[in-house]
């Protein structure tokens, strides 16, 4: 940059004068240098791994992992690679936080809205819910419900059993798996026209709404057309659809789909200790709605319901999501506690056993950060996306 | 967590390991004045601490003889407590200078890790324990059963071959630690507990009513387990090697810590004058002192004593000497001879 600058500038005053350019120039020297050192970092790893005689590379995913897995949602066995393996650790990861998530914000909303009952009892114990589970750590937490759920459960052979087809023992919950048979399509062809009918419903409704001010009950109908035109489906097809009872067979039960117990301790104890923080968030950003809304609402006649659906919630909403965005990232991350209890996550599959069959610590860490972080920002990016939606409403 | 933490602490010290030179552990071990030793989490008789925070055990001791060596004093070490998940990496990071955590010896762990198993201070096989309700006499009965693991051995890997080439199927409940292996087995979160048989005992011990399992007789693998170095120092490697042998020959030659200062003295035997440091190559070639046999057999004992010591007769482990019996008695420890 220091040779001419006549030869390209067209603009008359030089580059280095332009506070713009400058800015630009600046900022690529910072990310070269960013980059370089990064660049160096790698370089110098390959050599003394190498160096070293540590395997480097991801050949490795193609090998024969040889170890078997406790939950896995795809076809796996000892047979396949190491590459199946992430996979399954990966679909454990977000099966886990997904239904920690969903859990959490379900009790969160209920116990942060409880926090501001005119009840003082129920005010109560919701502030002591959130007091206790906020101020445990979370390992210990998880612990607790693992290895002091497990010995209140029967052996397999004294099974609690329901209706002679769901099963609770120490070595999960057995429930009957549903088998499809040929015509199934019909019943999900079903339903995807009661999903399209219903949002053509919502549309129409709205519409009709602004238009006339009629209103129309929506969730009802709604509902029993996502109900019925499978239902009706199903019936037609001449229901396509067995169940493969679980039935003890030498030591266990097998058959059917297994809940196994790591995944009900670790998804409970992430959703209680999250829905603490979620029902402090959902309490202040109720609170941050000014009471002259309320009774601007009401002046106006607007119902209690409608009130906090449409004037309350709207606004609150705009503090929360942000706060339950990060809740939500929190989550999935602690979901990597998972090792502590054997739960088969991508930390203790892919960062644990696959890393010690391997040795090959640099890629395996590296992968496994990279898919945190790839989580992470989806969540991150989906929030932001509806924080954004949830913020036009706010006019 | 804190395995995320020590993993990417490893990323980092492997990007800026310096480029070693041949006895460079060595030197480096003298400078800060004490050997760094990996060992297990808690395994009785292996590597385990007492109430007084002193670690004691088969691998403890084989740490021990190698300060021993080094220093003159068996008791220069410092032990880091690690999962088997951790272990590699600790020691290819320079975390410790040598591991010696029942780690068995295979031909993937001596290529790819850039690690070099030393000798072999156990010979172990992997067993299966299960609770005597069970009613389960042989390990071609557990079809279907629920199985307690811990994660990164060679365990996980035996008991899929074995449950693969019986074409039988089995539920791996996996661990991190070995404690949480007898605590899961012992909540009936699995029938069956699989890890080397010396471990199956010492872990028995471990529950409420030790006489409730029992270990049942097949041994479905080869476990040779023994001390770990890291690749491309040769000289710390020999030291390493020969403290064990040194611990061989002596109970071969009937040297032991009782004896072993009257030997010096009165020994006409030519073997213990050169294991003793009296004549022969001494400490030349291994650039250590010429006690440095004397110090080890002195401070911890002939490898028979310290099996005995720690999983033998002597230890709640009572575990007979079978493979480990050295070669004269019918077993396999075998050492070359120092001369």
């Amino acid at each position: 940059m220091s040779d001419n600058p006549d030869d390209k500038a067209p603009a008359p005053t030089l580059f280095w004068r332009d506070p713009r350019k400058r800015g630009w120039l600046v900022q690529a020297f910072v990310l070269a240098a960013v980059v370089g050192l990064f660049a160096f970092i790698f370089d110098n790893t390959l050599h003394n791994l190498e160096k070293r005689g540590i395997s480097t590379g991801f050949g490795f995913l193609q090998n024969e992992a040889g170890f078997g897995i406790l939950q896995t949602l795809i076809d796996y066995d000892e047979t396949h690679t190491f590459g199946r393996t992430f996979l399954v650790g990966l679909l454990n990861t977000l099966l886990v936080s997904a239904i920690g998530i969903v859990i959490a914000t379900v009790l969160g909303l209920v116990i942060g809205v409880a926090r501001l009952s005119g009840n003082w009892i129920i005010s109560r114990l919701a502030g002591v819910y959130i007091e206790i589970f906020r101020n445990i750590p979370l390992l210990l937490q998880i612990l607790f419900w693992y290895f002091a759920m497990l010995p209140l459960l029967p052996h397999p052979r004294q099974s609690l059993a329901f209706w002679e087809s769901v099963f609770l023992n120490k070595r999960g919950l057995y429930l009957p798996g549903p088998v499809t048979e040929s015509g199934f399509g019909w019943v999900l062809a079903a339903l995807a026209v009661a999903i399209l009918g219903v949002l053509l419903l919502w549309r129409w409704a709205r519409r009709r709404q602004d238009g006339t001010g009629r209103t129309f009950p929506v969730f009802w109908t709604s509902a029993a057309m996502l109900v019925g035109l499978p239902l009706l489906a199903f019936g037609l097809a001449g229901m396509p659809l067995s169940w493969d009872y679980p039935a003890l067979k030498g030591f266990n039960f097998r058959g059917g789909i297994t809940v196994i117990p790591e995944l009900v301790a670790l998804a409970l104890a992430l959703a209680i200790y999250t829905a603490a923080y979620i029902a402090e968030i959902v309490r202040s950003g109720i609170q941050s709605v000014s009471h002259g809304q309320t009774e601007a609402a009401y002046a106006l006649g607007l119902k209690p319901g409608t009130t906090l659906r449409l004037v309350i919630i709207p606004q609150a909403m705009r503090v929360i999501i942000p706060q339950l965005t990060s809740q939500y990232l929190n989550l999935t991350k602690n979901s990597s506690l998972a090792p502590a209890i054997g739960y088969p996550d991508l930390v203790a599959v892919f960062a644990g056993t696959t890393l010690n069959q391997t040795g090959q610590a640099v890629e395996i860490i590296g992968i496994t950060m990279g898919v945190y972080l790839t989580i992470s920002l989806t969540i991150s990016a989906f929030m932001n996306w509806y924080n954004r939606r949830v913020a036009l409403v706010e006019r | 967590m804190l395995k995320r933490i020590l993993a990417m602490g490893s990323l980092l010290a492997i990007s800026t390991l310096p480029v070693t030179h041949a006895g460079a552990t060595l030197d480096a071990v003298k400078a800060k004045g004490y050997l760094q030793c990996g060992v297990t989490t808690g395994l009785a008789g292996f590597s385990a601490a007492d109430e007084k925070g002193r670690w004691t055990g088969l691998d403890v001791d084989t740490c021990r003889a190698v300060a021993a060596a080094v220093f003159g004093d068996a008791d220069k070490v410092r032990f880091t407590p690690l999962t088997a998940k951790e272990r590699f990496t600790a020691l290819q990071s320079g975390e410790i200078d040598l591991l010696s955590r029942n780690t068995t010896w295979t031909l993937t762990r001596d290529t790819n890790l850039g690690l070099n198993f030393t000798g072999v201070n156990y010979y172990d096989g992997q067993g299966f324990m299960v609770s005597k309700d069970l009613g389960v006499s042989s390990a071609r009965e557990l079809d279907g059963a629920a199985i307690c693991i811990q994660a990164g051995t060679t365990t996980e890997l035996n008991l899929a071959d074995y449950f693969r080439t019986h074409g039988m199927s089995y539920t791996p409940v996996t661990y991190d630690k070995s404690d949480e292996t007898v605590k899961g087995f012992a909540a009936g979160r699995c029938d069956v507990l699989t890890s080397d048989q010396s471990q199956l005992y010492a872990l028995r011990i471990k529950l409420d009513d030790p006489e409730s399992a029992i270990v049942l007789p097949e041994v479905v693998s080869k476990e040779p387990l023994g001390p770990v170095v890291r690749n491309g120092d040769e000289d710390w490697f020999k030291i390493v090697r020969w403290s064990l042998f040194a611990m061989l020959n002596a109970e071969e030659l009937g040297v032991s810590s009782v004896n072993v200062e009257q030997m010096r003295e009165t020994s006409k035997d030519p073997g213990i004058q050169r294991l003793l440091g009296l004549s022969g190559i001494k400490g030349q070639g291994l650039e250590l002192s010429d006690d440095w046999a004397y110090n080890i057999v002195k401070q911890v004992g002939n490898y028979g004593e310290m099996f005995e010591r720690n999983v033998g007769m002597g230890s709640p482990l009572k575990i007979s000497r079978g493979l480990n019996a050295l070669w004269t008695d019918g077993g396999v420890q075998y050492a070359p001879p120092i001369r």
